[in-house]
């Protein structure tokens, strides 16, 4: 059973934030689709390698040539405040290595 | 009441790339703010990262420098965050199966020599800059996605002088490598720290601390010597040691409380999905393992052993490898090793430490300190002479043997052109001559300087002297 303290710990970690009354909805919803997945943990994996991607195709490497691709002006269009070609963000001292 | 110490480091080096960890923008250092970035670096929807295999190399040279094993089938993991230095909010790592595991160094702490573990190693990606002004940060994406190998230690030491002799000698190992510069002032290697204590005896583990800003190898000792007595002064007096996270303060010497530590961090780490597994062929790691460079620990055994140089020397000769490569190169170019090593420890460093900067930064090359070194060597030019040779080569990169003859520097040697000067000096001073014959020796010194007021200082004092005596005996 997936609790409300859950729920609202897993917000926090994707930095949303609900209204009270959101949150029992998402209880319920998130509690059904745990249910469903945790059907998965009945099949025996004994010994089977885990599947780490879908692809058939491994070992890609890219060589170690550096290049631009976008000017720093197309990069920084999308950017809600700049200052000096810096990206402004609100003050995040007090949070420093808060990561 | 007693205590154990155990202490475990994590260090992160900042590899040498051309380009980033998983996005082809150029890594430079200096360069005008957010200017080598991409839409993978601003984490823009849609985009896709991609595995630099010059970084991915270089993370396996330091294993095996290491004596790691490496992962033959690895994957990347997303460990997910939100900060604003990574605006795709998870950093790139290897969680799981990290490219290395199971190294080791050895350190010699008190005369004594002992190993250190070495957990695991793993590639990951750097994150932004922040700096801050009032009520606002701001972002410079440049370091975003550098790449970076962090090496977590075992908790194998026990007391601050052991971690400090484990950074130096993963500096010198790493360094040795060419994988990184390894400067903690540059900010290319990064130190945290782990220390618990427990009573002598007890078999539980004291509750971990960890430390942050730790910006020289120095304030890793002071901060760690600093814990060890803070939390024995708790348990002495029946307290506990809070699991947190605490800064080292420069000023005072002491650690400061950063922030307490509440339950286990949530990274919520999976698999990258938009990366496909990888497999590291061993034919690969032993072509790597082929090319790496001489350590420095053959390297001083090869300089004292081979090219006499004294332990001391062969020490400081190694200990960096842009000294010690420095080194050989002007032994290649025929040059005696203790002569080049003389001058290399003498001169050199001393011209480095006035000038502050750093051998690479001058003008000097191996093949002109070798030249200038052969031209005092075969008595071309004086020691004094050298002095001026050596001031023009390291400041303007000026060629020694073309400068010395054309500034007419060369020292004169040949007696057919000595003895006539010497024999005109002394038939002009026969005083002189009757002052050494009655025992002055004074008087030989009064010859030479009228002899080197003759040939404008270049005659070689060697050659002079010789001829001066067999030419005052014989009369």
């Amino acid at each position: 059973m997936i609790s409300k303290e859950e729920v609202l710990h897993v917000a926090e970690l994707a930095n949303l934030k609900f209204k009270d009354d959101e949150v029992d909805g998402f209880v319920s919803q998130l509690d059904d689709i745990v249910t469903m997945a945790s059907q998965l943990s009945t099949v025996d994996t004994e010994g089977v390698e885990p599947t780490y991607h879908m692809s058939d195709t491994t070992t890609v490497f890219r060589a170690d040539e550096g290049k631009h691709t976008q000017t720093r002006e197309e990069l920084l269009e999308n950017v809600p405040e700049v200052q000096d070609n810096l990206i402004k963000v609100p003050s995040i001292v007090d949070k420093e290595d808060g990561e | 009441m007693n205590f154990e110490t155990t202490i475990g480091l994590e260090v992160h080096v900042e590899l040498k790339t051309n380009s980033k960890m998983f996005s082809p923008s150029p890594v430079a250092y200096g360069a005008e703010p957010n200017t080598n970035t991409n839409i993978i670096d601003f984490g823009f929807p849609g985009v896709l990262p991609s595995v630099n295999k010059g970084g991915y190399r270089l993370g396996v040279m330091v294993a095996l420098a290491l004596n790691a094993e490496i992962e033959k089938h690895t994957h990347f993991d997303r460990k997910n965050y939100f900060y604003p230095d990574n605006p795709k909010a998870y950093q790139l790592t290897q969680h799981e199966k990290p490219l290395g595991h199971d190294g080791w160094l050895e350190v010699e702490v008190n005369g004594e020599k002992k190993k250190i573990g070495i957990e695991e190693l793993h590639v990951e990606e750097d994150a932004g800059k922040n700096t801050h002004h009032g009520n606002s940060s701001y972002v410079d994406l440049n370091r975003q996605g550098t790449p970076l190998v962090e090496i977590v230690s075992k908790a194998d030491m026990h007391t601050p002088d052991e971690a400090y002799a484990y950074l130096e000698k993963l500096r010198q190992i790493v360094q040795f490598t060419g994988a990184s510069d390894v400067k903690m002032e540059e900010g290319s290697m990064r130190v945290d720290t782990n220390i618990s204590i427990t009573p002598i005896g007890s078999d539980k583990l004291g509750t971990k601390v960890e430390l942050k800003n730790l910006n020289s190898f120095n304030y890793v000792r002071m901060g760690l010597a600093y814990e060890q007595k803070r939390q024995a002064a708790i348990l002495k007096n029946g307290g506990t040691i809070g699991q947190e996270t605490r800064r080292f303060d420069e000023k005072t010497g002491e650690t400061v409380l950063m922030r307490v530590k509440s339950g286990a961090d949530d990274y919520r780490y999976f698999p990258e999905p938009d990366l496909p597994a990888f497999n590291i062929d061993p034919a690969w790691i032993k072509e790597i393992k082929d090319s790496l460079p001489e350590p420095a620990e053959n390297r001083r055994y090869r300089y004292i052993n081979e090219l006499g140089i004294p332990e001391y020397d062969a020490g400081v000769l190694t200990d960096t490898k842009e000294m010690s490569d420095f080194f050989d190169e002007t032994v290649s170019y025929k040059a005696n090793p203790k002569l080049v090593s003389n001058w290399l420890m003498g001169e050199v460093n001393g011209y480095l430490n006035e000038k502050k900067v750093g051998l690479l930064d001058t003008k000097l090359t191996p093949e002109h300190l070798a030249k200038m070194i052969n031209l005092i060597s075969d008595g071309t030019i004086s020691s004094k002479i050298a002095k001026k040779v050596f001031q023009e080569t390291i400041s303007n990169g000026t060629e020694p043997e073309g400068w010395v003859k054309e500034k007419g520097m060369v020292q004169e040697s040949d007696p057919a052109v000595l003895k006539p000067m010497i024999v005109d000096v002394l038939d002009n001073n026969q005083q002189s001559i009757d002052d050494f014959k009655n025992g002055k020796d004074r008087a030989v010194g009064f010859l030479i300087g009228q002899i080197m007021k003759k040939t404008r200082g270049q005659a070689n004092p060697k050659v002079v002297n010789k001829i001066l005596m067999e030419e005052l005996n014989s009369r």
